[in-house]
């Protein structure tokens, strides 16, 4: 069992989570992710480790409520405990000295992202970073990323990702045309990856996506992330979550992500099926 | 009943009775030779997760008994690769001493409820039974499930195996992987007096018996049962720990571990990389039945893991792995459940009786068939698969003939869901996490046969992660030579 020390919610649906998780808190690395499932009759899914806290002996994950297992986690108060975590899965995120680096990020990658920018900051990457929300109220960890960061830019836009107006995409495609852009990172929703993978193409900047296909159990075993790059099927959560943008086959991504979406109970937020991009 | 209705057999040769599961049980006319076990009526239980065998009544078992001539030599003995004192434990049950039975049972095999149900005895014990030569060899693993049931249900009649402590001897061993081969080798460990961690990445115990096996074959009470015994003995078992991600094998041999063993099966799905794989509804045998068993989608939505399934399935592969997704698939409410399989039947690897099961419930078997692409509908999901037909043409190194493409056979077959079950490869994780372990070029861990040492000091290997996928039993075995090599070692230093 792994007991919830703390919680914040941190906007309407997304809640950050600090849970007691010595053994993963011992190795986590930026980029990585755990699988939780939160009781006995539960779903696996995967979420990022958002931050840790090696002498804590904690982890923190943010989330956003969207479905069944969601839903449940949100219901867990501090003190309670969940019955099954484990992880650190995936490949940590490359780190290197490359340069000026982007990043986009939409959601709870706002957050997730952290620990990737400082450890590139600490790389000496010069890191500007452009994130997304909903609505004005919906913002939320613009304070963190931006302390973190060399530029925040915060952009705000309704559900649809059709690239409207003040859309992530605008910010970015002003960059690459104004300077020289070394490296983009991308994690959010499959729909914002996808465009922000479309935008970078044609100024030939390697652009890295942290994908997320739906999962089981996280090793290796189940073959259910597999994700096609490049002609070649990987599983998300050995040999990635991070791929070469420009070599994903986003619309296999966006449909098997859908596998289940006629299936499960109901509440949807940013389902890739309500873009119909496919 | 519709006895006409159950493919693949003889409506003469049935006999209906009445059973008390409730349902009615067909069972084959009493062949004169050995006493067949009731079994669930095909059509009911097509509709349902139970379990399919239903286990000799006390009558049953002793007549069976009764049958073995208690050869001298102990032919049957040589053929168990675990060398379960067959033999003795019949004669036992038959003279009515069920606790002797089962401790001559248990000295040689600590996991005889799961045997008795999944061991393919027709190639083990009861090929070389005396009696196979002239009429049906004694149901050796029919007997041993019903004194292994016999003691789950009468656990005070049997000493408790705890009731002579041995002496603590001080030495840690962790053993990664808790499949039969990590949980004989800890009960092993632990009865010898050592310190056992068993690592589980899962957040159940047991591998493939909980993950794979469906309850209708193996009831997954019996496994938690067996995991419950090797923790009574004194191991300790810790969950939703990935060896290599948390702790690699070398952190664990530093930190106070004096010998690892190393049992992760093979666990890693193959794919046949044909175009459209990636659709939606095609599944690796291990998800779809992880989805099933594991994590119960059989049972969604009280459990929450859904299981995309439609109504024309087709599973390729011809191993348990595959009878096992097929049955899954039907009793999950499928229309039509196809096997696809490259060679004929004879050449099948699956139990014996698993695969007259399959028959019975209505699985439609397509020998000599071979696919070569998914269609897809439009929006990402499987709509049809396009095959073609084989012919066998010389033996290949596995000594079955090797299945050749005829040209312009070409077919296409209409399904909605597809089950790769084409067999399984080890995790690398461990290999690469792991400093100066020997790999095969199948990804396998080099290990001496006789007593699962590795190349590198003071670590163990045994089971599908030395093997490649095989059987409980092989699994079992290994478990149990390289637990008798780390107490060696463990006591000579
Ligand atoms: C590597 C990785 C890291 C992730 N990190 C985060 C994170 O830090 N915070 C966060 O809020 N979300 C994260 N996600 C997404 C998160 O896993 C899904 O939102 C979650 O599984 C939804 O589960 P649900 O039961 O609440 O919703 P559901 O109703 O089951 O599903 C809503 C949608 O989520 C997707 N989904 C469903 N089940 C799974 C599954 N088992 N695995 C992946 N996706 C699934 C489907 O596309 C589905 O349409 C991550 C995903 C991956 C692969
Ligand atoms: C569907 C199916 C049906 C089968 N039917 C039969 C049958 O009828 N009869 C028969 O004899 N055999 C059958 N088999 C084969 C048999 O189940 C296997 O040969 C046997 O389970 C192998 O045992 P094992 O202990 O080597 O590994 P496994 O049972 O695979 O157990 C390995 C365990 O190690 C864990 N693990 C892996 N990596 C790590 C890590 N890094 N850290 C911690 N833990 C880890 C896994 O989660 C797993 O629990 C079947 C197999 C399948 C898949
Ligand atoms: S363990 Fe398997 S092979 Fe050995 S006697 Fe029992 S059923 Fe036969
Ligand atoms: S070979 Fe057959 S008949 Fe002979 S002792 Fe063994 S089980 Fe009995
Ligand atoms: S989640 Fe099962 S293989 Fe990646």
């Amino acid at each position: 069992m792994y007991k919830i020390l703390s919680r914040e919610d941190l906007a309407p649906n997304i809640h950050q989570f600090e849970i007691e998780a010595p053994s993963i808190a011992r190795k986590a690395q930026p980029g990585q992710f755990i699988i939780i499932m939160v009781d006995e009759k539960g779903e696996r899914i995967p979420l990022t480790i958002a931050d840790w806290n090696r002498e804590n002996g904690s982890i923190f994950l943010v989330f956003n409520v969207v479905g069944q297992t969601t839903n449940k986690l949100a219901a867990v108060q501090v003190g309670e405990s969940i019955m099954s975590l484990s992880g650190p899965m995936g490949l940590p995120a490359e780190i290197d000295k490359f340069g000026t680096v982007v990043t986009v990020t939409s959601g709870y990658s706002v957050v997730t992202i952290v620990p990737v920018v400082q450890a590139l900051k600490e790389m000496g990457n010069r890191v500007i970073s452009i994130m997304r929300a909903p609505t004005m109220d919906s913002v939320f960890g613009q304070e963190h990323l931006g302390a973190m960061s060399d530029e925040l830019i915060v952009t705000i836009g309704d559900n649809s990702c059709n690239g409207e107006p003040n859309f992530v995409t605008e910010p970015l495609e002003k960059l690459l045309k104004a300077e020289q852009i070394d490296r983009v990172i991308t994690v959010g929703p499959v729909c914002v990856m996808k465009l922000v993978a479309s935008v970078t193409r044609p100024h030939e900047v390697k652009t890295i996506a942290s994908l997320n296909p739906i999962m089981v159990d996280g090793t290796g075993m189940c073959g259910c992330c597999r994700v096609s790059v490049g002609g070649k099927t990987m599983f998300a959560c050995v040999d990635g979550p991070e791929f070469d943008a420009h070599e994903v086959d986003w619309p296999s991504l966006m449909a098997r992500r859908c596998t289940y979406a006629s299936n499960e109970r109901g509440w949807s937020q940013y389902r890739c099926l309500d873009c119909a991009q496919w | 009943m519709p006895a006409t209705s159950v493919a693949g057999h003889n409506t003469d040769a049935l006999i209906v009775l009445s059973g008390d599961c409730g349902g009615i049980v067909v069972m084959p006319k009493l062949n004169l030779n050995r006493v067949e076990m009731p079994r669930q009526d095909p059509i009911a239980r097509g509709k349902n997760f139970n379990e399919v065998a239903l286990g000799y009544t006390p009558e049953m078992a002793a007549e069976e008994a009764e049958r073995c001539i208690q050869c001298p030599k102990r032919p049957c003995v040589e053929g168990c690769p675990v060398s379960v004192n067959i033999p003795e434990f019949i004669k036992a049950l038959r003279e009515g001493d069920m606790p002797e039975a089962v401790r001559m049972l248990k000295s040689k095999n600590s996991l005889p409820g799961i045997c008795g149900r999944v061991c393919p005895q027709e190639s083990q014990c009861e090929e070389v039974c005396t009696l196979a030569k002239r009429d049906a060899p004694i149901a050796i693993g029919r007997l041993e499930r019903y004194v292994a049931d016999w003691e789950q249900e009468n656990k005070q009649a049997v000493e408790s195996p705890t009731s002579d402590q041995p002496e603590p001897t001080g030495k840690k061993v962790a053993i990664i992987g808790s499949g039969p081969a990590g949980l004989t080798a800890a009960a092993d460990l632990v009865k010898l007096g050592h310190s056992v961690t068993i690592f589980e990445a899962l957040h159940v115990a047991g591998g493939v018996l909980m993950y794979g096996i469906p309850e209708f074959r193996l009831p997954k009470a019996i496994v938690q049962g067996e995991v419950q015994y090797v923790t009574t003995l004194g191991a300790e078992l810790v969950l939703d720990a990935v060896i290599g991600k948390i702790d690699t094998v070398d952190e664990l041999l530093a930190n106070g571990y004096d010998a690892v063993f190393l049992g992760t099966g093979a666990g890693l799905p193959m794919f046949m990389n044909l175009p459209g794989e990636n659709l939606c509804g095609i599944y690796s045998a291990n998800e779809f039945l992880t989805r099933t068993n594991l994590m119960k989608a059989y049972l969604y939505p009280e459990y929450d893991t859904p299981l995309g399934m439609g109504n024309r399935v087709a599973v390729i592969g011809g191993g348990n792995v595959a009878m096992d997704s097929a049955r899954c698939a039907l009793r999950l409410g499928a229309k039509a459940v196809y096997i696809i399989y490259r060679r004929s039947e004879v050449e099948m690897p699956a139990r014996r009786e698993e695969v007259e099961n399959a028959m019975e419930e209505g699985i439609i078997f397509k020998f000599l068939t071979n696919p070569t692409g998914f269609l897809g509908d439009g929006r990402g999901w499987v709509s049809a698969m396009e095959c073609i037909e084989m012919e066998l043409g010389e033996p290949d190194d596995s000594g079955r003939r090797r299945p050749i493409p005829k040209p312009g056979s070409e077919f296409v077959i209409k399904v909605d869901t597809v089950v790769v079950a084409l067999g399984t490869t080890p995790n690398p994780l461990i290999a690469s996490t792991t400093e100066g372990l020997e790999t095969t070029r199948w990804g396998t861990v080099v290990a001496d046969e006789e007593t699962g040492k590795t190349v590198k000091d003071r670590v163990w290997a045994g089971g599908d992660i030395v093997t490649g996928a095989a059987t409980v039993i092989s699994a079992m075995g290994a478990g149990r030579k390289a637990a008798a090599d780390i107490d060696k070692f463990l006591r000579s230093n």
